[in-house]
Parts: C-alpha cells; sequence; structure tokens
C-alpha cells in the first residue's frame, strides 16, 4: 500500500487566503449601500470600473512575473485594494481617476515591491495619496447628499458624467454641485474646516442644510455602514481589535480634548469620529494585515497613532481628511514599531 | 509559596497565551472500553523506542524467549532496557523501519508469537514502602519505561531527580484532537494511575501533586477525582480545552502560573512533569513486577471501521493495529503515528508500535484535508495569535527562507515547541513548522561544524606549542653537542669555519656551520608551520631567492679569486664534495627514506669531515711539493684535474637521477655531506687508481701517478676515518632526523647543499678545466662518445650542482677536453658507485 507521507500538522482551519479577503469585500457591503443611498449609484460605476482595472493590471504583471495568474488573482487581494480605492474616491469623478489610481495601486505599489504580502504600503491608500496631489479638483468634488441637490440625477446621467464630464443636459460637476439654495456643497469636513478658517463657529457651520444635529447628512451613515461591516469583522475574527480601537480611542481622545479646549473651533468627537472615512480607515484600510504592525503591542501604538495624526491633519493640517496620509506615514513607522513590541516569548526574562 | 499552594487548591487555572481549538474528534473513540487484540503473527521490537543510548543486546537469534523476559540490558547514558512481549521464538534481530518520521533503520528483535503468552518469572514488590530511593528508581530502571506522552524520555532518570521537586505535574490533557488513550486509561485504571503517582510521591517527595485534565473528559476527572479521594496531597485540575495546553511548559504554565525558563528543565524550578500512561507502567512495574510490554493505542480516523483503544503489544506491526479494527483506505491515504498535529505519517505500516507510540490516526481527506499550495505571507499575524510560546512565526518564516540564522536565534527559534498551531491557522497554508525544523536542523549543523572548527584549531595550536617545545629543546641539544666535543674537534671545526669564510665572500659571513644550524632551524620552523603552505611556501621561495643569489656571486668570485687558491686542495675538496652529491643521489635512487635520514648535524659532521679532508690533502699535497718541489704542482694540477672530473661526472649523473626523482633530489642534499665524506674518500684511492688504469690514458697522467698515489693514499685513509665517524654519529642522530625530514620541505635541503658545494666546485672546476685542456687533445679519439653524454648532462637540469660546475669550464674552455675528462671519469665512477654501495 503506498501511503502518502505530509509533515505535521495535518490538520487546517481552513481559513484561506481568498476567503479573508472576500469577506473583507463582503463587510464593505454596508457602507457601499449607505454611500449609493446617500450619494448615488454612481459608486457602483466606479466600483466595475475600479475591479475590471485591477483585474487586469494584476493579471498583466503576474503574467510578465511568468507566474500563474488564477492562484494569485483568486486570492482577491487586488479586488479588496480596488474596492477600497472605489469608496474612497468621489462617484462622478471622471473615469480615468480610478483607472489611473487601480494601476498605481496594483502595479506600482503592490507587484513592484514583489506582490502580495511584500508591498510597503496600503496599496489603495498609496493611490488615493496619488490621485489627490495629482488631481485635487476631481479628488474633492463630491456631490453632496442626493436630497440636497437641485436637479436629482439619473444613473444614465452620471455615468454620462463619469465618461464624458457632462450629463446629456451639459451640466459639469462643479455645476451638479451647486445645491437647492444656489451655494455649491463640500464634504461636512471640508465644510466647517472652510467656515472655521472665516471665522464662523463650528455651531455655525453645522447649522447648515449639510449637517443634521450630529454630523455631516449622509457621512454619518456611510460611517456606521462601515462601522457594521468593522464589528462583523472583528466578529468573524478576520481583523483584531487592537488597531479599530486604538485608531478610534486615540481620535476620540484628541478631539475630545480639542472639543475641551476650543469648544467653538472644534467639531467634537462624534463628528470627528462619523465624518469623512474614519470608520472606513478604522477597520478596512489601517488594518491591512501586510503594511500594519504584526504584533499586538505594535498594533495598538499603530492604531493610536494614526488616530492622532488623523486629528492633527484635520485640524491643523491643509487637507480636509487625513486618513491616507496618517495610515501611509504609519506604513513606514511598522518594521520599527514591529522592532521594539517584540512579545515576551515563553520562558524568557523570568527568573 | 504557601499562598500558590492555596492559589492552586482553590481551584486556579493561569492561562497560556495563543492555542487555537482545532475539532476534538475525540468522542468516536471513546465508545467502547480498550480492547485487548489477538496476538499478531510477529512483533518488531525495536531496541531504541526512548531518548538515550540503546540497551546491551541479551538475546540472540533462535533463542526461545517467555513474556516480559528482557531482550537487552542498560548499558551508557539513559540506556533503557526492552522486553519480549509474548512468549515466543526470536526469528531474526535486524536493522527494521522505526517509528520515526524518517522510518530509519533501528535494531529490533523479531519475535514470533508461540501462543503460550507464557510469562517470565514476575517479582512483583508487595511493600514498595519498604524500598529504599533506589531500589524503587532501578525497578522503574529495569522494567524499561519511558515517558509515554510522546518525547519517550527515560522515566528512572526523572524519577532519580536530585532536584528539590515543588510540584509533581500529572499530564493527563491529551490535547490533541483524536487522542483517547490517556483519557480511556485515567476512566479504567484510574486506581493504577493513582498508585503509580504515589510511587513518584515516594521518590520525589514533592509538596504537591496536580493532574492536569482538559474539560472535555468528564468521565476521566470524576475517575481520577474518586481515585484520588484518599490522598490530600493529589489535586485533579481542570483546564480548558484548547490546544496545546499539554505541553509541558504549556501545562506548567496552566498549572501553576510560572513559566520553566528558556534553556532549563522543568526540575530547576521545582516542577516534575509525568504522563499518566507511564505512570500506570510505573505501578505495573512495581506492584505487578510487570515491565513494559503494552500500551493504550488510540486507532482511529474515518477509514477505520472500529475506531477505539486497544491494548496493543510493543512491537506489533501498525499493519496488524489497522486490520483488527477495519481498515478501508482511500487514495493516497495517510497513516498518521501520534495525533494530527503533532504525529508524523509513516511510510508504511510495517513498523512496530513503540512506547511513545499514542494514536495510529488513519483519515479520510475530508476529515483531514490535504494541504493546499503554499501563498503569499500576508502578515496578517494570526501565526503570532496563536504562538503558544508568544514567538513571532510569520517573522520566523521569513527569517527561515532567506536562512538568517542569527535573527533566527535573536527570535528565539528553540523556544518553538513545533506544536503545530501556527501552520494550523495560517490562512495562506504556509508549513511554518515544516520551515521551522529545517532551519533548527540547519543551525544545529552549523553549530556543529563550528565545534568541530574549534576543536581542530586547538588541536593545531597545541601541535604548534608542541613542536616548538621539541624545537626549543633540540636547538638546545644542538648548542651543548658542539662544546662537548673535544678540544681537537673543536679546533677542527674552528679551522674548517675560518676556511669557509676565508673562501666565502665578506658580504656572506655565514659559515657552513652556523648556515647549517641555521638551515636546520628552518627545517623544522617549516615543519611546524606544515599546515600553513603559504607561509612554508614563501619561506622556501626566499630561501631559494637566496641561495640563487649566493650561488652567482659565488661564481662570479670564483671567477676571479679561485685560481689564486691552493689548486690541489680545492681540486680535491671540489672532487670530495662532487663525489657526495653524486653519492647521495645515488643513495636516493635505491632508497628514498633512507635519503631522508639527511640530518642537520650531518651537516656539521660532514663540514667537519670535509674541513678534515681538506686539511689533510693538503698536507699531503704539501708534502708531495716538499719531494718534487717543481714538478708536483703541475703534476698535482693534473692529479686534480682527473680526480675534479671524475667528480664533476658523478655529480652530474647523481643529478640526472636525482632529476627523477624530484623528491629525492631535495632531499638528498643534505645526506650528501655525510655519505659524500666517505664518497670523498673512496673517489680520492679509486681515482688514484682510475689514473693507473684509465684506457687511453696519457703519458702526463701515467708521469703524475706514483705522485698521486702518495698524496690521495694520505687524503683518503684520513677521509675514510673521518667518514666512518661520521657515519656513526649520523647514526646515533638520526631518529631526530627522521622526524625533521618527514616533514621537510624541498627548499630547505636545497641552499644547504647548493651553499657548500658551490662554492667549492667552482674553484675546482676552475682548476680542472685549465688542466683538462691540456689532456683534452689527447682524448680526441673518444669525442664522439662523450659528446653524447655531455649533452646529456647538460640536458639535467640540476641547478645546484651540475650547472655551476659543468657550464662554467665547458663554455668558456673546449668542450672536446672537458669531454675527454668527463669520459674519464665516468669510468671511475661506475667502479666508485659499486664500491660505494657496498661501503655504505
Amino acid at each position: 500500500m503506498k501511503l502518502t507521507m505530509a509533515s505535521s500538522p495535518h490538520n487546517h482551519s481552513h481559513k484561506s487566503l481568498s476567503r479573508l479577503m472576500m469577506t473583507v469585500i463582503a463587510a464593505c457591503i454596508p457602507g457601499l449601500i449607505a454611500q449609493v443611498f446617500f450619494f448615488g449609484s454612481a459608486v457602483l460605476i466606479q466600483l466595475v470600473l475600479a475591479l475590471i482595472t485591477v483585474s487586469a493590471c494584476e493579471a498583466a504583471v503576474l503574467l510578465l512575473r511568468k507566474r500563474k495568474v488564477w492562484p494569485t488573482l483568486g486570492d482577491g487581494s487586488a479586488w479588496l485594494t480596488g474596492v477600497l480605492l472605489a469608496l474612497s474616491i468621489p462617484p462622478l469623478a471622471p473615469w480615468w481617476i480610478v483607472v489611473i489610481g487601480c494601476m498605481f495601486a496594483i502595479v506600482i505599489v503592490k507587484q513592484l515591491y514583489g506582490g502580495l504580502g511584500f508591498n510597503l504600503f496600503n496599496p489603495a491608500m498609496a493611490a488615493y495619496v496619488l490621485l489627490l496631489v495629482s488631481f485635487p479638483v476631481q479628488m474633492t468634488s463630491w456631490l453632496p447628499v442626493s436630497d440636497l441637490l437641485a436637479s436629482p440625477i439619473s444613473f444614465s446621467q452620471q455615468l454620462s458624467v463619469i465618461f464624458n464630464g457632462f450629463t446629456s443636459a451639459g451640466f459639469s460637476v462643479d455645476q451638479l454641485r451647486v445645491a437647492i439654495d444656489g451655494t455649491t456643497m463640500a464634504t461636512p469636513l471640508d465644510t466647517v474646516k472652510t467656515d472655521v478658517a472665516h471665522h464662523l463657529t463650528v455651531a455655525e457651520s453645522m447649522s447648515k442644510p449639510l449637517f443634521n444635529d450630529w454630523f455631516g447628512l449622509g457621512w454619518g451613515w456611510v460611517n456606521l455602514g462601515f462601522l457594521v461591516g468593522g464589528l462583523y469583522l472583528l466578529k468573524a475574527n478576520i481583523i483584531n481589535w487592537h488597531i479599530p480601537v486604538s485608531f478610534l480611542a486615540s481620535l476620540a481622545v484628541c478631539s475630545g480634548i480639542g472639543y475641551i479646549a476650543a469648544p467653538g473651533t472644534e467639531p467634537g468627537v462624534v463628528f470627528h469620529l462619523f465624518s469623512g472615512a474614519t470608520m472606513l480607515g478604522a477597520f478596512f484600510i489601517a488594518t491591512d494585515p501586510v503594511s500594519a504592525s504584526t504584533t499586538n503591542r505594535g498594533r495598538l501604538i499603530y492604531g493610536a497613532l494614526i488616530g492622532l495624526l488623523v486629528y492633527l491633519i484635520r485640524t491643523f493640517g491643509g487637507y480636509p481628511d487625513a486618513v491616507a496620509f496618517s495610515v501611509l506615514l504609519l506604513n513606514m513607522a511598522v518594521p520599527l514599531i514591529d522592532y521594539y513590541t517584540k512579545p515576551r516569548t515563553y520562558g524568557h526574562g523570568v527568573k | 509559596m504557601e499562598k500558590l499552594i492555596d492559589q492552586i487548591k482553590q481551584g486556579k487555572v493561569w492561562s497560556i497565551p495563543g492555542g487555537i481549538h482545532p475539532p476534538g474528534q475525540k468522542l468516536q473513540s471513546t465508545t467502547q472500553a480498550i480492547a485487548r487484540l489477538p496476538l499478531p503473527d510477529k512483533l518488531v521490537v525495536s531496541l531504541k523506542q526512548h531518548i538515550g543510548a540503546n540497551g546491551k543486546l541479551i538475546v540472540e537469534k533462535g533463542q526461545q524467549v517467555l513474556k516480559g523476559q528482557a531482550l537487552t540490558k542498560p548499558s551508557g547514558n539513559w540506556s533503557v532496557p526492552v522486553h519480549a512481549p509474548t512468549s515466543g521464538l526470536i526469528s531474526d534481530i535486524c536493522p527494521m523501519p522505526s517509528a520515526h518520521p524518517s522510518a530509519l533503520p533501528e535494531l529490533s528483535v523479531i519475535i514470533e508469537p508461540d501462543g503460550e503468552d507464557n510469562w517470565c518469572e514476575l517479582n512483583p514488590v508487595t511493600d514498595a514502602k519498604a524500598l529504599s530511593h533506589d531500589e524503587l528508581v532501578d525497578v522503574i530502571h529495569q522494567s524499561g519505561i519511558a515517558g509515554m506522552g510522546g518525547a519517550g524520555f527515560p522515566t528512572y532518570v526523572k524519577a532519580d531527580t536530585r532536584k528539590a521537586i515543588e510540584f509533581l505535574i500529572v499530564n493527563a490533557v491529551e490535547c490533541e484532537p483524536y487522542i483517547t488513550a490517556d483519557d480511556m486509561l485515567m476512566r479504567e485504571h484510574a486506581d493504577g494511575i493513582i498508585a503509580g503517582i504515589e510511587l513518584m510521591q515516594q521518590l520525589l517527595s514533592p509538596q504537591l501533586t496536580i493532574i492536569g485534565i482538559e474539560d472535555n473528559k468528564p468521565d476521566a476527572i470524576a475517575a481520577m477525582e474518586q481515585a484520588a479521594q484518599h490522598n490530600d496531597s493529589i489535586i485533579v485540575q481542570t483546564v480548558p480545552t484548547v490546544y496545546p495546553s499539554g505541553g509541558e511548559k504549556q501545562l506548567i504554565k496552566l498549572l501553576t502560573g510560572k513559566e520553566v525558563p528558556s534553556g532549563s528543565i522543568p526540575a530547576d524550578i521545582g516542577m516534575l512533569v509525568q504522563n499518566v500512561g507511564t505512570l500506570f507502567a510505573v505501578n505495573q512495574a512495581v506492584h505487578e513486577g510487570k515491565p513494559l510490554i503494552e500500551r493504550v493505542v488510540t486507532v482511529t480516523g474515518n477509514t477505520i471501521h472500529k475506531q477505539g483503544n486497544v491494548w496493543a503489544l510493543l512491537g506489533t506491526e501498525i499493519k496488524h493495529l489497522l486490520d483488527c479494527q477495519g481498515f478501508s483506505p482511500v487514495p493516497q491515504q495517510r497513516v498518521v503515528m501520534g495525533g494530527p498535529m503533532m504525529g508524523f505519517t509513516l511510510p508504511t505500516v510495517r513498523i512496530g508500535v513503540v512506547k511513545t507510540t499514542n494514536c495510529i490516526l488513519a483519515p479520510d481527506h475530508q476529515e483531514l484535508a490535504e494541504p493546499g499550495d503554499e501563498k503569499a505571507c500576508i502578515r496578517c499575524s494570526a501565526c503570532a495569535d496563536a504562538c503558544p510560546a508568544s514567538l513571532l512565526p510569520q517573522q520566523l518564516q521569513w527569517f527561515a527562507k532567506s536562512k538568517e540564522y542569527d535573527k533566527l536565534n535573536e527570535h528565539n527559534l528553540f523556544d518553538c515547541i513545533e506544536c503545530g498551531a501556527c501552520a494550523y491557522v495560517c490562512p495562506s497554508e504556509i508549513p511554518l513548522v515544516q520551515y521551522y525544523r529545517v532551519a533548527k536542523a540547519e543551525i544545529k549543523e552549523q553549530q556543529a561544524e563550528q565545534i568541530k572548527a574549534e576543536r581542530a584549531k586547538e588541536r593545531f595550536e597545541a601541535r604548534k606549542e608542541r613542536l616548538e617545545r621539541e624545537q626549543e629543546e633540540r636547538q638546545n641539544r644542538h648548542k651543548r653537542k658542539p662544546a662537548a666535543k673535544s678540544d681537537g674537534e673543536k679546533q677542527k671545526v674552528a679551522d674548517a669555519l675560518a676556511r669557509v669564510k676565508s673562501k666565502s665572500d665578506d658580504k656572506d659571513s655565514k659559515s657552513a656551520v652556523a648556515a647549517a644550524i641555521a638551515r636546520a632551524k628552518a627545517k623544522k620552523q617549516g615543519a611546524e608551520l606544515e599546515p600553513d603552505n603559504s607561509e612554508v611556501a614563501k619561506e622556501r621561495a626566499a630561501r631559494k631567492e637566496q641561495a640563487r643569489k649566493y650561488k652567482e656571486q659565488k661564481a662570479l668570485e670564483q671567477g676571479e679569486e679561485g685560481v689564486d687558491k691552493d689548486d690541489k686542495k680545492s681540486a680535491v675538496a671540489a672532487a670530495i664534495a662532487r663525489a657526495k652529491a653524486k653519492k647521495a643521489a645515488q643513495a636516493a635512487e635505491e632508497n628514498t627514506s633512507a635519503e631522508t635520514d639527511a640530518a642537520p648535524k650531518d651537516d656539521k659532521k660532514a663540514a667537519v669531515a670535509a674541513a678534515i679532508a681538506r686539511a689533510k690533502a693538503k698536507k699531503a699535497a704539501q708534502a708531495t711539493e716538499h719531494q718534487t718541489e717543481a714538478d708536483s704542482a703541475p703534476v698535482d694540477d693534473k692529479k686534480a684535474a682527473v680526480a675534479a672530473a671524475i667528480a664533476r661526472a658523478k655529480a652530474k649523473k647523481a643529478a640526472q637521477a636525482a632529476e627523477n626523482q624530484t623528491e629525492a633530489e631535495e632531499d638528498s642534499a643534505p645526506v650528501d655531506d655525510k655519505k659524500a665524506a666517505v664518497a670523498a674518500a673512496i673517489a680520492r684511492a679509486k681515482a688514484k687508481k682510475a689514473a693507473q688504469a684509465a684506457e687511453n690514458q696519457t703519458e702526463a697522467e701515467e708521469d703524475s701517478a706514483p705522485v698521486d698515489d702518495k698524496k690521495v693514499a694520505v687524503a683518503a685513509a684520513i677521509a675514510r676515518a673521518k667518514a666512518k665517524k661520521a657515519a656513526k654519529e649520523q647514526a646515533q642522530s638520526d631518529d631526530s632526523s627522521q622526524q625533521i625530514n618527514d616533514s621537510n620541505d624541498e627548499a630547505d635541503a636545497k641552499p644547504q647543499s647548493d651553499v657548500p658545494e658551490s662554492s667549492e666546485d667552482k674553484k675546482k672546476a676552475a682548476v680542472a678545466a685549465a688542466i683538462a685542456r691540456a689532456k683534452a687533445k689527447k682524448a680526441a679519439k673518444e669525442q664522439a662518445q662523450s659528446d653524447d653524454s655531455s649533452q646529456q648532462i647538460n640536458d639535467s637540469n640540476d641547478e645546484a650542482d651540475a650547472k655551476p660546475q659543468s657550464d662554467k669550464p665547458e663554455s668558456s674552455e673546449d668542450k672536446k677536453k672537458a669531454a675527454v675528462a668527463r669520459a674519464i671519469a665516468r669510468a671511475k665512477a661506475k667502479k666508485l658507485q659499486q664500491e660505494g654501495n657496498d661501503k655504505s
């Protein structure tokens, strides 16, 4: 009888890379639904564009590297990158924005460093920063919540805007952003930042129709969606609690201190936690295992520093949001953090 | 301490980091009691079933053995005997595949059961309390008990620990999935286990005994608690079901909150862990007198029809277990010895059960999927979260792949217990444990290499030191030796030295003796440095260069001054030297080992002998001069020329011979001096004779013959006497010279021989050449004949002797004349050779 030889252990948890990635993608759905609901279905177009681009890029590079395409493409890591990038850019951004972003993320940030597991930076965030720096106008042209739009736009019109730059009626994105009352709308974070710069109090700024009592209309719900997805990831044991918790706690503490110190110019804890990319960043971006810290203590430090940076950049920096910058900066610090946070091995450091 | 014991007594259980929860798969094998199997057809009892040395075989092929009879007896470190599991015939004793991941063949006793199952005489101990510590340990030792939890560590070694044991920890955790052998044993034989524990308590006197059982074995917990009721010092502690809580170090942490320091053993912190199966075996051995011949084995997996536990005799082939329990293999069947986490796959089912075999797992592909392809590590650190030792498996994996052994050590690779938790949780299905095993093996190999290299270095240094010491001793001896010589001899040495000095250039003020000593030293040094070839080669090259320069200088010098010297004397001396060279070469031809006798002492002696010979020759020459004032000089010249010619021819011949034997060539040089002294005497004696008998001898030569006779005879007699003395002395010093020559390097020998010979030769050669010229005309007849040989001689490339000697006269003078002289010399040389051989 021929027996098969194998190395122990002979059992496996049945966790697999692709299941892990697919679970994370699935956990994005609540946030995605909220985005579609409040900002229109254009995000779905961006999503499709992103998935096609990342698949093509990944496959092309794998062919160039003479690797098997499907086993690697099928692990879903490239798709996750595409999904995260699509969720991060303004839904009505021109099509080439997401295409350039995805190409950069996969080819440069991921594959040129050696592929999955070797990339120093979070591919989606590196691409986001590239786009933000290179195309600031397109990357900040967020539409207000559809309720506030002067003229609600249909799906075909959104398609037209993405691919042609104008609706069939000839409206550009800038024109579309004009609200019912004739003012151009920005994101809540942007609005508050601009208003505070114009010596308005936060309360005055937040009395604008863009906000409800607590946070920006729609944005709060989108963040809530990502929070739900993130909690699911925690429950499914896909991500560790360390990074999201320390991230959010750090941001909450910083914004709380800021609010106490300057209530007039500080929007407060809840606003920070439920604005911009906070929840997406905390549960989906900062937890990217490849580029995050790998020790538990390191993860706490990593998350906390991201939270701190997010607050600092949002409050004192030139950009309204800061998750991408903060994550990239901390990506660079990971080797250092890991080195100094090695856990104590059993039997070491005991008498 | 008291506080800790209180905490433990109150049921406190600590926690370990990491751990995993694989499916238990234990229920299917606990439905039935432990079964007894029919006797197998044969038993393959491996001599090595534990950690430590094999026992010494005390049975032989064809012998009938009884059940429980010892097959081996302990010998050496950690050696544990094995016993016949049933009565029967030893059909063979040979290496058989062993229960090891590599299935490495181990010497095994193959027993054909006779079916009687007759026990040998058993000696149960009725009152164990009456036994002394050593007696009890001996019973455990002789019963062949080794840790049955998996490691197979000899139990008697643990039981005999001299360290104070505070906690005896009984490992009943059985955290590996599928395995229920300990569980079933506890359910059925709790009393026996407790009795075994009490024996251990008697040996170790721990303050507290803690039995750790996972909470998934309620029946076993109940049975043990019941059995231990009477003994207050035994506590049954329930630990949560998490793999690998049954690891020795993990269990210690769980039950006492203490950690075994890295690189230490539990006994260092007052802990001792024993498996329940082992303790049951101890009880059997002591109270029933039965050695360890069987154990409980869980036979399980979806391909087994009757999953459950069996009492398996040690040596029972796995095939028998599978067959008895019903086995339907699937394609690519795996049969695992041990559990699914740490067990190893067997290459064949024809392997015997050993003392550490707790489970045979024959899974199908649904319950334990084949491992998938390794994918990229995404640094998710699920492995680190699962690691019970708080290692960073992911980092270790990167370092193992890139063979960064320093980093692996820095990350405590050797604290990895290879539990497999990391590989179990890895989403990329990286065979992490395999990487660690390979890395560990490589590091161990590297360390072994390092140790080996260090030892070699130590040995080399010690040898070097010893040789240096010996050299120094020898040097001191040499220094004393000349002083011990008689005044007369000393005077002669001094004379010789003076002559050599006067001959040699101012630039080279070193005397022959000093040079010889220096060379001997250099040689010795060379011997010491033998392993370091580069050093020797350098030294050698330097010496060669020096010798060459010296020679050139001499040649020049000789051209100018040599003629002014005493022709006769120098001619004789030249003859001596050349004859020496030839002889040495001859000797080299015949016997290389004899040649290597060249002793540093010889140089001195030879120098002395040569000097004496020269002195005598001079005296003789003077005497002749007195007799035939006017004529003698030219006559002498002629005679000397003949001798010189002969000697030259001999030397050339020697060089030729030496050419064939490069090794010998070099070594021969120092020999020359000694033998040459002898040869010189002979040469001189023969020279006279030869001069008389030589074919086509010229009148002039004949004229000189009578004169020669006297002079040469005197010189020869003296030389012979000296040579004998030298030979004698040489024999004494043979031992030491042999030693030196064994490690001789060729370079040493050369300058040694070159210097004195060339200095003398050239002068003589110049004289001889002049004489030869006169004679040459007459010898014209033989020209054709001798041309061949002279050509041949010139071709021979011995730079040391032949060239300066032969080139000078030949290039500057008529070759024919020289050829004639040589032809004559050759004829003599043959004769000489023979005689020389006889003599030496």
